[in-house]
Formats: C-alpha cells, structure tokens, sequence
C-alpha cells in the first residue's frame, strides 16, 4: 500500500496566448507518466494546446485563514482602480 | 442515481441557532451559495458524507465500464466499436476526476480502492445488471446515462467546490454517451423485425433498473434532509425519477417502443406520467450483493487490482531508481 504513486497537479493551456489553468489532479509514478496521464484524462476532446504538471507536494499554498491578512491591505486600497478619480467629460477618453 | 442512499450524520438538521459559531459561518456560506473548498473548516460531518457520496460515484463510472466492455470486441462495426470504446475512456476518466476530487478531503486513492474491493463501499445497483445483446449497448447509453445525467446536472451546483467543478466537466461530456445510446436503439427499431424486438427487450430489462437509480423514496429520510442543508443535494430522489419517466416516454414512443409498465398513463391535471411502483425489493437485494453480476463485477474488480500489482509497483520502484541517480549525478 506504500507504494502508490504520487499525485500531480495539471495545468493545461487551452488555446495559444492563454495562461495555463488549473484543471485537475492525478496519480502517476513519474513526471513522464504524469503527461501522458494527463493528456488521456483531461484532454480527451482537444481542451489543450500544452500541458504541465507538477507534483502536488511541491505546491505552496496560502492558508484559508489567512485570507483577511493577506488580501486585506489590497481591499483597503480603492484608489488603485481607475474608477477612483474622477476625470471630467471634457478631457475625453483617458 | 450513481451515489444511492448516501447516509450523512443520522442526526437530523441543527438550526443556526443550535449551531456553534464556527458551523454556523459555515452553513451561512452554503446558505448564500458560497463554495467550500478542500482546506477550509467544515463539520465532520459534512466531509464524511461527501467522502461517502464522492466515492460510491466514483466507483460506479468505474464499475460501470464493465457491462460496456463486454461488447467492444463485439461491436457491430469498426465505428461502432471505436465510439464504444471512447465511451469506456470517457467513465473511467469520470472516475478519476471523482477519485480526485474526493481525495481533496484526506482520504487516499488506495484507500477508497480497499473499500470497494472490500465491498465496504458500494456502487450503483445498475452496474450488477448483464448486458445480453447489443441493443442493451444502446439501452444503457439512452436510459442509464440518461438517468445520470438527471442526477449529475443538479450536482454540478453543490457546496463542494471540488465535486461540483468535477460535475461540470462530466456532464459536458456525458450528453455524447446518452446520444450515441440513443442512436443506437433508433437504427435497430428500424432494422429488421428481429432487430427491433432486440430493442423492445433491452428497454424491458434496463427500464426498472433504471428507475432505481434514483434510490427509494427520501421524503422522510434524515440523511437526505441533512445533505439537502447542506447544498450536497438538491432535489429528492422522487422528483428526479419524475422528470426522468416524463423525459424519456416521449422517446419511447418516437422508437416505437413500448415501456414495460402497464400503469403507466399520462395525467393532465399534473401534465406528468403516473407509473407503477418500482420492486424495491429487488433493489434491496441488488444492493445487498445478491443480484445477477454482483460478484461477477467485484471479481473483475479484484482480479484487476491484483494483476496490476507488479505494474504499479515495477513503476514507482523505476521512478525511485531514476530519482536517486539523478540526485547522484547533480
């Protein structure tokens, strides 16, 4: 039972000049395996143009919990939308 | 349904009021509709009944390419065989967004593996049923499929962000399997009077199967009140049998076919179909492991996991060997 095989993470790149997105996980023993799993799991009906995986161990990721540390100094910062100032009719398009 | 008689707590719905603050803010985000996902606080509860639900779909999409297999070598063209096959691959790559999916909740693959091949855990009736001839190919596609789908489409909105994002993808891809199904009986209804009477054979056999899908009535059940709280299921199972019967009988006709219910009558004043009542007697005994391939299905379940034992093992110990020569060679 120790030995099964490690789960990956999989990033595919649904058309060219798109970011790659998070679509799912899966188990393969190595990284190889992990594409050719990936290409046959999720991307059976031509969803990709490329494909990356990462082992899910190597993945950092914020806590929960942390949310209002973290994203709270942004919110608090309205004036970094443009939609904060007010630029009469008359100047035009800015 | 692929996830039948799903048990939650037993416990019966808290109120907010009798909720401490943690669940508390907890059901006031499935309240407003507000996903959960895998790392965030949940009751107890709430993940075993998810692990419980997640899994036995799961199983079912794997299980369920069984019957199917059967008749790949056995298609009646090279299209029909190629079709058939993408139609397995596409249920067991269900089965691996559902094992994932589940997975998020912190139990192991080869854990939910263990309690299926255990029969701990259960999968759906439907998959103990033989597939006899090839209009049951279709009858499947058009019925159990079609019955899943009524079951996955409400799903795709569960509180569970993992399982309701993996539904989203299945049910993209399941209206194929229902169509190809469907497509199948409508050739053979208008093939030779043998090849019809195939078709009116596979609908007798799948049609109460099917219906059993959805499980017995939950109106009064507590594990259903109790997943309804908590945005794990939407609609009851009789409601989902209800529109299924009134989808499909309008298809029937269009075949030619007759449904195998003699009380089946439409009722203007509900503008539905009133239809007999399922032997759930059957369905009990099914469940209990007693029906026609119960054991037919575990055995090929067992027998696969046995035999890919030195496969999966002979990988991971190469992976091993490869990862320690490179840490040598850097």
């Amino acid at each position: 039972m120790s030995n099964e095989w490690p789960l990956w993470e999989v990033f595919v790149r649904g058309q060219h000049g798109l970011a790659h997105r998070h679509v799912g996980s899966l188990h393969a023993p190595d990284a190889e395996l992990a594409l050719n799993n990936a290409r046959d799991v999720y991307t059976r009906r031509n969803e990709g143009v490329s494909l990356w995986v990462v082992k899910s161990t190597d993945i950092t990721a914020s806590a929960p919990g942390d949310k209002e540390p973290l994203f709270e100094p942004s919110n608090a910062k309205v004036y970094r939308h443009p939609s904060f100032f007010d630029i009469p009719d008359e100047v035009g398009h800015m | 349904m692929y996830a039948q008689m799903v048990k939650s707590t037993g416990e019966g719905v808290k109120s907010l009021e009798e909720m401490e603050p943690q669940e508390r803010a907890f059901q006031e985000r499935i309240n407003a509709d507000v996903k959960i996902e895998p790392k965030e606080w949940m009751p107890e509860g709430y993940r075993k009944t998810l692990i419980r639900q997640i899994s036995q779909h799961a199983h079912s999409e794997i299980v369920g390419q069984l019957p199917e297999g059967n008749w790949i070598t056995r298609a009646p063209t090279l299209e029909r065989k190629m079709i058939l096959l993408a139609k397995v691959q596409d249920e067991a790559g269900h089965g691996l967004y559902l094992y994932c999916a589940a997975e998020t909740l912190g139990v192991s693959r080869d854990e939910m593996t263990e309690q299926l091949l255990s029969g701990k855990a259960k999968y759906s009736s439907i998959f103990n049923y033989p597939t006899l001839t090839w209009a049951d190919i279709g009858a499947i596609g058009w019925l159990v499929d079609g019955a899943a789908i009524m079951n996955q489409v409400p799903l795709q909105r569960c509180s569970f962000g993992p399982y309701s994002r993996a539904m989203i993808r299945i049910c993209k891809e399941e209206s194929f399997h229902q169509r190809q199904g469907y497509d199948i009986m409508m050739k053979l209804v208008k093939g030779t009077p043998e090849q019809k009477e195939m078709a009116q054979d596979a609908l007798n056999r799948w049609w109460w199967p099917s219906l059993m899908m959805f499980g017995p009535s939950d109106t009064d059940s507590v594990h259903s009140a109790q997943s309804m709280a908590w945005g794990i299921k939407q609609n009851s199972n009789d409601e989902l049998r209800q529109k299924f019967v009134d989808q499909t009988v309008p298809q029937a006709e269009y075949l030619g076919l007759n449904v195998p219910d003699p009380d089946l009558k439409w009722n203007d004043e509900r503008k539905s179909y009133d239809f007999g009542e399922v032997d759930w007697n059957e369905f009990y005994e099914v469940l209990k492991g007693n029906g026609p391939c119960n054991a037919e299905r575990m055995a090929a379940r067992r027998k696969a996991w046995d035999d890919g034992a030195w496969f999966r093992e002979g990988l991971m110990a190469h992976a091993r060997k490869k990862e320690t020569r490179k840490m040598a060679a850097e």
